[in-house]
């Protein structure tokens, strides 16, 4: 190696390092101190050691939001990913064949840039936007239109069994953009010749989506679901804009974020807060190492 | 081990890292280092307060020339009535102060590093949704004991003391333990309001027993109007406050005293579970089940649009619906109905208290400043120029008078007066936010048809109990 290239290096990672450490790495390293304390945002906390933990098993709103998570971590990534995926499939190769090469359908060019719209809007603007349109009386947007018909209004979000579904379907929609544009970049890059080849031997489309288009896509698939699990521990924002008494009603939409927040900023127990948030920590850390090795496959080299 | 405000036991930095070094945790010396940065206590943060010469003019002993900063939420109230009543007041009093003068709507975000640092401003405006705890603030030591300022002598006349200027409950309702550390200063009137207008005009009068109540609801409902309700999305305290008067007015004030108390099987007491049999029945029969989606300004809105008959809410509601209701609308105050003609508490009794909280933070630099700023507060004058401002009562008896209040605040003042000494206040929400939140949830879960007036007092009193038995949440007593 060649003299004076240590220092060099060293430079260049200082700041980042630094700024890295300071502002990421403390604040982690903190929750967990905090967590072992039953700090209340003022003075000086107490070392309470596991006793925060040993009260969250005890906890019923802690399991309800950790519940939810799990239905969360199912419906929301494959929910999500199958529509974007169908999404994606007929903006790009879902059309007729042109000079054999695939299109999309009529106007995918149109319908690309109205789905990555949600994407665009701020996570508190679409949960304001769903409140108009989940409202339950004759001003919500889609109660206004069942009652003009002479139907019931739908009660979504005060429903027990029917406001986390509610809530999921926000997610969904504003979601399903990003990976309709992530699949389609994926699917670009697939040769045309693959397409072709399949099409003389006879495939049909449905065929195509499943044996050539899917296989080839595995890797962007992963990621996704990485992603999408991420966020199905989050719904933070969503849940606590648009849900009734917040993760309401008695719970029934709550998630560890909104409870996190409940817990250090209303009731002022910053300390069993930290709890709930290394418990979080844990869940997502062990959610994504999962997901990474059962997902595990040799990618298709082409 | 156990806070309580009598005894703030702040540990100090350096024996929280010992321990932490002994635990084995985290001990390495860049994250305990780095610990201190949000935690840091208010042990070594207190700088010498600023003291001046006690006189006939400042009996507190504010220092006439230290600097006093002001933090005004600016919510419902606005800021105006600090900057043009109250603080001008005190610089007329103290010519060489200089007062700081700034306004938040999110005090916790604002002041909760401040607390932590050691450098508290003067005086506060805890209210809002982002207010910090009480509680926690007493049990932490910050708060500056009131007792001298309620004992010095008014600004208008020497003689009188200030705690004898001011409407009775006052000191109490600011009173942790039995010392007062915060001031409320709005005076609040709860019942269930109606348009005096929609009721005239159907020729209803407002109910004052049980089966008047239904009698009128019923009528209510075939004219094609909601009777009955509350926003379940946000404000289902408005409703657990109708029962738990409803309570208070059946088996006598004592019910509300063991709630607030955390005494075992409070909320179990027959008054309580009466009250929310009752109540569960109308929430069956006369709410809109919509509501349990809405906020509480929707709520308020459609009883503008004369939707919505009956609403509970406290007295703020007239000003906070200034824009949206119809000229004519005519607010007027309900108190609660009685239940039986057993009831230990008569119709006309009602739960009032003093809201919006001010405080003076010990750990400032000149706390005196800051009582002194709340005895100018609490003159006639600064009473009635904030009167003037916001439109709403104080506790200075003597501002309110003469003051042609709107029609809404006209009836609750007069339904305060029609009670006499039947008035009540409850407190465990200001104390135990968590109970505060379970009622709330307890609440839509009963009125809107989830759970049997049985199970709405177990679960709460199971969370009372929780509470009860954890050490870390400071207990207050009355």
């Amino acid at each position: 190696m060649r003299h004076g290239k240590y220092p060099f290096v060293i430079g260049f990672l200082f700041a980042p390092v630094t700024l890295y450490v300071v502002f990421v790495i403390a604040p982690y390293a903190q929750a967990f101190q905090i967590s072992m304390t039953n700090w209340r945002g003022l003075s000086a906390p107490q070392w309470v050691g596991f006793d925060n933990y040993r009260r969250l098993l005890d906890d019923g709103r802690f399991w309800q939001a950790v519940q939810h998570h799990g239905v969360l971590l199912l419906a929301l990534p494959l929910i999500t990913i199958a529509i974007a995926l169908f999404f994606a499939f007929l903006l790009n190769v879902g059309g007729r064949s042109v000079g054999g090469q695939r299109q999309g359908v009529r106007g995918s060019k149109f319908y690309r840039v109205v789905f990555f719209f949600p994407q665009v809007l701020a996570v508190a603007i679409i949960a304001v936007l769903f409140q108009m349109v989940y409202r339950p009386n004759e001003s919500g947007l889609i109660n206004g239109v069942l009652m003009k018909i002479g139907l019931d209004p739908v009660l979504f979000l005060v429903r027990p069994n029917l406001a986390l579904w509610s809530i999921i379907a926000v997610l969904v929609w504003q979601a399903v953009g990003f990976y309709v544009v992530l699949f389609s970049a994926g699917m670009a890059s697939i040769p045309g010749e693959i397409y072709e080849a399949a099409e003389m031997d006879g495939a049909s489309k449905v065929m195509l989506f499943f044996r050539v288009t899917l296989p080839l896509l595995w890797d962007t698939l992963q990621v996704a679901w990485v992603y999408l699990g991420i966020a199905a521990f989050d719904a933070f924002a969503i849940v606590a804009v648009l849900s009734v008494d917040s993760g309401g009603p008695d719970g029934a939409t709550t998630v560890l974020a909104v409870e996190i927040y409940r817990n250090a900023f209303v009731y002022s127990k910053y300390g069993y807060a930290s709890a709930m948030g290394v418990a979080l920590f844990f869940l997502t850390l062990t959610f994504a190492a999962l997901t990474l090795r059962l997902t595990k496959r040799e990618s298709v080299e082409y | 081990m156990s806070n309580t405000p009598e005894t703030p036991t702040p540990m100090s930095r350096r024996s929280l890292l010992g321990r932490t070094a002994a635990a084995g945790l985290l001990a390495t010396p860049v994250v305990g280092l780095l610990g201190a940065c949000a935690t840091s206590g208010s042990d070594e943060g207190t700088t010498k307060a600023e003291e001046g010469t006690k006189s006939a003019t400042n009996p507190l002993g504010a220092a006439e020339d230290a600097p006093l900063e002001v933090v005004i939420f600016n919510g419902g109230y606005g800021e105006k009535y600090a900057t043009d009543v109250h603080e001008p007041l005190y610089k007329k009093a103290f010519p060489k102060a200089e007062i700081k003068h700034q306004s938040t709507q999110a005090v916790s975000t604002v002041l909760q590093p401040r607390f932590a640092s050691g450098n508290p401003p003067e005086f506060v405006n805890n209210s809002g949704e982002k207010l910090i705890d009480f509680g926690s603030l007493v049990a932490d030591g910050q708060l500056m004991d009131l007792t001298e300022l309620w004992d010095a002598p008014s600004v208008d006349d020497p003689n009188k003391k200030v705690r004898d200027t001011v409407v009775p409950g006052t000191v109490e309702a600011g009173s942790f333990n039995g010392k007062p550390y915060v001031l409320y200063y709005v005076s609040t009137v709860f019942g269930i309001w109606y348009s005096g207008k929609l009721f005239k005009d159907n020729g209803w009068a407002p109910a004052k027993t049980w089966s008047e109540f239904t009698a009128l609801l019923d009528g209510i409902k075939s004219k094609g109007i909601t009777p009955y309700g509350y926003a379940g999305a946000n404000a289902a305290y408005y409703q657990w406050n109708v029962i738990l008067t409803h309570a208070a007015k059946i088996g006598g004030t004592d019910v509300l005293k063991n709630i607030d108390n955390l005494e075992d099987g409070a909320w179990q007491q027959d008054a309580v579970k009466q009250a929310a049999q009752a109540w569960e029945e109308i929430g069956a029969k006369y709410v809109d089940k919509s509501f349990e989606g809405l906020k509480h300004t929707d709520v308020q809105l459609r009883q503008n649009q004369y939707k919505l008959a009956l609403y509970p809410s406290g007295d703020w509601l007239e000003g906070e619906q200034k824009k949206d209701t119809p000229a004519g609308f005519d607010y007027q105050l309900m108190p609660v109905p009685s239940l039986t003609g057993s009831d230990k508490l008569p119709a006309t009794a009602v739960r009032a208290t003093a809201g919006e909280g001010y405080f003076v933070s010990a750990k400032s630099k000149n706390p005196r400043g800051g009582l002194e700023y709340m005895r100018q507060m609490l003159s006639v004058a600064g009473a009635k120029g904030f009167t003037e401002v916001v439109k709403a009562p104080t506790v200075v008896t003597a501002g309110s008078q003469g003051f042609a209040f709107p029609p809404g605040v006209a009836s609750s003042q007069a339904a305060l007066a029609a009670a006499g000494k039947d008035v009540f206040n409850l407190y465990f929400d200001g104390w135990y936010k968590e109970l505060d939140t379970e009622a709330r949830t307890a609440t839509n879960e009963l009125m809107f048809g989830r759970i049997k007036a049985d199970a709405f007092v177990e679960r709460i009193q199971k969370r009372a109990d929780a509470i009860k038995k954890d050490s870390s949440v400071a207990k207050f007593t009355r």
